[in-house]
């Protein structure tokens, strides 16, 4: 089962973008090493649809990042929007639109102003699939990682898989 | 010379896997004809029926969109470079929105399947 490890800081920074641009969507990238499935470079993305309920990478800076990922041997490992009054469950339009079948799907829903539900899925050939977030706290020793699958969290955020 | 084609990951199962192929044509109408001679289906996933660019895949001439340039019609040269990259889009939109917007997007085969398929389940 796939699993998306990703470090406390970057969700963090995800999820103040993700407030900043509230009521709109917010979106962007986590850029990591090709293959490592590692999200290491975090990219906010200007909406250019600047929509409550739609967004749009502007296609200029699509363009100047992803050549700054292919210059650095970077992928998107992580593909990220927010959902500003609905739950962070990929729409039908998040389906039709997946572009990025090696991507983690991530979703922050910003609909409760005191609390962020996130959660990522893959989504290929138009078949979504949810995974786990595991949250790796920065400045442990990766081999000995205090991690918290979600729900296990201190956070009030519970962050597990639905099963749906 | 030729032209380079950098081909999204998505598209690559036309193309052998291929990150970057070659193709030749005065304009991006030509080069498109030109490449599904080899990779038969790619035009079809960039074009629409009416015969226009879909409006959520992007195109690039060297820096430029082709939006800005002509669109099919934006002139080559041998030596430039052509990206493809599908749009990043989606959100929280309705149905019947998506269903709409989904003819345009460059992997509606695939958007049209998963609409299928919440049909079935819903029964």
């Amino acid at each position: 089962m796939h699993v998306l490890s990703i470090d406390r800081s970057i969700i963090d920074a995800i999820v103040a973008h993700a407030r900043r641009d509230h009521p709109d969507e917010a979106c962007g990238v986590v850029a990591g090493p090709v293959g490592s499935d590692t999200p290491t470079r975090h990219i906010p993305m200007d909406n250019a649809a600047r929509s409550m309920t739609f967004y749009e990478f502007d296609s200029m800076e699509h363009l100047r990042v992803w050549r700054e990922m292919d210059d650095r041997d970077e992928e998107p490992v992580v593909i990220y929007h927010s959902h500003t009054a609905t739950e962070a469950y990929p729409s039908r339009t998040d389906v039709s639109f997946a572009g990025e079948p090696g991507a983690h799907y991530l979703l922050v829903s910003t609909r409760e102003p005191d609390s962020e539900e996130i959660r990522s899925f893959r989504i290929v050939d138009g078949v979504v699939t949810e995974e786990p977030v595991r949250v790796v706290e920065a400045g442990v020793d990766p081999h000995a990682v205090q991690s918290y699958m979600f729900g296990q969290s201190p956070a009030t955020v519970d962050y597990e898989c639905s099963g749906r | 010379m030729a032209i380079e084609v950098r081909i999204p990951t998505i598209l690559r199962s036309y193309t052998g896997g291929a990150k970057v192929v070659d193709g030749t044509g005065d304009t991006l109408a030509d080069l498109l004809t030109d490449l599904d001679s080899r990779h038969g289906g790619l035009r079809g996933r960039l074009i629409t029926d009416a015969g226009t660019l879909h409006r959520f895949v992007n195109v690039y001439v060297n820096d430029e969109d082709v939006r800005f340039l002509g669109a099919l019609d934006a002139k080559l040269s041998d030596g430039d470079s052509v990206t493809i990259l599908p749009a990043v889009a989606g959100g929280a939109f309705g149905f019947a929105a998506a269903a709409a917007i989904s003819s345009h997007s460059i992997s509606s085969q695939s958007a049209a399947a998963a609409v299928a398929r919440d049909a079935v389940a819903a029964r």
